[in-house]
């Protein structure tokens, strides 16, 4: 059988980003994709030499657009950590408030992208209509609406007033029974089932080897979520991670509608515990010599920080690996055997994010 | 008079094409925002195309960088003439956050002219949907010169 | 750093992720830092159970440090992004894509080891 080339990316309708896979294939079916990188590489990581570590936040925050808060959060516990302090409660919780609500709405963005990845515009519509409530509830308590910059070294710059509380609640009541709404159709629909269920089949133990991440992971029935390490406000909340073991484009989509409504819960949970308190306290000097290693749970998986000081206030070294990077060699094992016309949603399915993945 | 009805309806509906240089996500959400019920570029008769021989304005955000200013330039030429280019955020103005990174060249007009600047970290929806509309009289503008 | 740190040498890297491997750990990521007179430092990361372990190998730029890949297929990319940013070799690397994973030859500087110029790619 004759071997056919097809590229795939860089500019391609599914992919929001650019992208490039080269696919072997034999007669629709693939054999081989090699990956190509660099489309959005910035080198970002070397940036820390010439901005201080307080500006780095803001560098951080625009390693990913959609996972931003997450990242902001994840540099300024490290640097707490490398400079040992620690910050209010109050702040952790609502870190965690900011956090979750950014994973809902990474989630949903995600929903409707790979609904339109297998055509059903009229449910990627549903998705982000349901998404610009979250959007909402970002720009009327940081005053943006993607990327929030609530974080500062030391706890927060933003504080939530009680009305805003009962607000984001109410909200967050709409936001689910609206996603509810959908979840039949997202699980149980005919035509999205045969082209999810038994696409792009990783199992447990393949997962575990290539070192995948976050939901495509746990979609592959590994309960593995870095916020049971309880990091930051983590250890005040009670949850199970949400585990699929099909490992199939179905599971994984279903492990992030899941987290949804898991997240929607931990927003209610962070409200209810949020202690009174201040919101920051005060930072003296600079990150000291040395090194950590951190790692936060995002919407994509699992980010990994590893910093190091050398006592003046630029940092050695920031390097960030994201949840996509990892998540790369388990998509290129699970693309050959598949059908040339799955490829875009096993693709999407892994939610790539490769401003991320490039830094 | 096809030559005429054609020459209306480009302006009147132009369709655009999206493409995402070094961005970090954020813009890109942005104007993928404004396609979805609650902004509704569609009510313009806008609709947004994923191949650069159909698309009559091009939207671009985020950073060039040594590596996708080739592709950039290429769905560039791709395009039927005339055409609009439309820079988004700050990243796509002069490279933003990330001006200094060493994979950085700048900002989009650095490898291809731009007719509107639509400023933000990130762009906010109204911000981009205005920045089309002054585009897209640009754009009209371009139609009659080419006659 | 969080997690128990274990040096290794240019000789005993890949056994000693073997050994990992079959301990039934996760390989998380590298990282690597500037360790100094011409030499690089790389973290292995590993993960089971939430449990952090670290290896750490401190090697000449210069020389070619010996391929994980050939036991993690995932060190691919690392392997390669390192190749791109500190120019050094990974020999027995699965899939070397010769530093042009990330960069393009218009940078003509090894972007994380500082003030070194490199030729063109061959
Ligand atoms: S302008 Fe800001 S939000 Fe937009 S791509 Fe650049 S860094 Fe991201």
């Amino acid at each position: 059988m004759a071997t056919t080339v097809i590229p795939f990316g860089p500019q391609h309708p599914v992919l929001p980003e650019p992208v490039h896979l080269t696919l072997k294939v034999e007669d629709e079916i693939v054999k081989e994709a090699i990956p190509a990188l660099g489309y959005v590489h910035r080198g970002l990581e070397k940036l820390c030499e010439i901005r201080d570590f307080n500006q780095m936040i803001t560098v951080c925050e625009r390693v990913c657009g959609i996972c931003s808060m997450i990242h902001g959060a994840c540099y300024s516990q490290s640097i707490e950590e490398l400079m040992g302090i620690e910050i209010p409660d109050r702040a952790k919780l609502l870190r965690v408030i900011w956090s979750e609500l950014h994973r809902m709405h990474s989630h949903l963005l995600w929903l409707g992208l790979f609904a339109d990845a297998f055509g059903f515009e009229a449910l990627f519509m549903q998705f982000w209509k349901i998404r610009e409530r979250i959007m909402d509830i970002n720009e009327a308590t940081a005053g943006s609406r993607v990327i929030v910059s609530v974080n500062i070294i030391g706890g927060v710059r933003a504080d939530l007033s009680p009305d805003q509380l009962r607000w984001i609640l109410s909200e967050l009541d709409i936001v689910e029974k609206e996603v509810r709404e959908l979840q039949d159709t997202m699980m149980n629909d005919y035509t999205i089932k045969t082209r999810t269920v038994g696409i792009g089949v990783m199992t447990k133990a393949q997962a575990w080897e290539l070192g995948a991440a976050g939901p495509t992971l746990r979609g592959s029935g590994v309960a593995q979520d870095m916020r049971q390490q309880g990091y930051g406000g983590y250890a005040f909340l009670d949850f199970e991670p949400v585990v699929e073991t099909a490992g199939d484009c179905w599971a994984r989509s279903t492990v992030r509608f899941r987290e949804v409504l898991q997240s929607a819960d931990l927003v209610r949970q962070a409200i209810s515990k949020l202690p009174e308190g201040e919101l920051a306290v005060k930072v003296k000097g600079n990150p000291p010599e040395g090194e950590v290693y951190h790692r936060v749970e995002q919407p994509r998986g699992e980010c990994m920080y590893y910093i190091r000081g050398n006592g003046t206030k630029n940092l050695d070294r920031l390097r960030i690996r994201t949840p996509t990077f990892a998540n790369i060699p388990p998509l290129l094992a699970m693309l050959p055997e598949c059908e040339l016309a799955d490829v875009p949603v096993i693709v999407l399915s892994i939610d790539p994010c490769i401003s991320c993945t490039e830094r | 008079m096809f030559g005429s009805f054609i020459k209306k309806s480009r302006a009147k509906s132009p369709w655009i094409m999206h493409f995402d240089c070094g961005s970090c996500n954020g813009c890109d959400i942005e104007v993928l925002a404004c396609l979805t019920p609650l902004y509704d570029v569609e009510r313009f008769g806008i609709i947004n195309v994923g191949n650069p021989k159909h698309a009559d304005v091009l939207l671009v955000t985020g950073t060039v960088n040594h590596r996708n200013k080739k592709v950039l330039k290429n769905i560039y030429d791709q395009m039927p003439e005339p055409k609009a280019v439309i820079a988004i955020g700050a990243c796509g103005l002069t490279g933003g956050v990330f001006r200094e990174a060493y994979n950085v060249v700048g900002g989009v007009d650095k490898v291809i002219p731009v007719d509107v600047y639509v400023p933000g970290c990130p762009a906010k929806p109204e911000a981009i949907i205005d920045g089309v509309v002054a585009g897209l009289a640009k754009f009209a503008q371009k139609v009659e010169e080419a006659g | 750093m969080k997690g128990k740190v274990i040096d290794v040498t240019l000789d005993n890297v890949v056994g000693e992720v073997m050994n990992m491997k079959n301990d039934g750990q996760r390989l998380v990521s590298f990282s690597t830092y500037n360790a100094g007179e011409g030499k690089i430092g790389i973290l292995y990361h590993f993960d089971k159970a939430l449990e952090n372990t670290h290896l750490r190998l401190v090697a000449d730029m210069d020389k070619p440090i010996p391929s994980v890949s050939g036991v993690y297929f995932s060190a691919l990319l690392v392997e390669n992004e390192i190749r791109d940013q500190w120019d050094v070799k990974f020999d027995g690397l699965v899939l070397d894509f010769n530093r042009t994973l990330l960069l393009d030859p218009e940078v003509t500087k090894v972007p994380l080891a500082n003030n070194l110029k490199i030729g063109p790619k061959n």
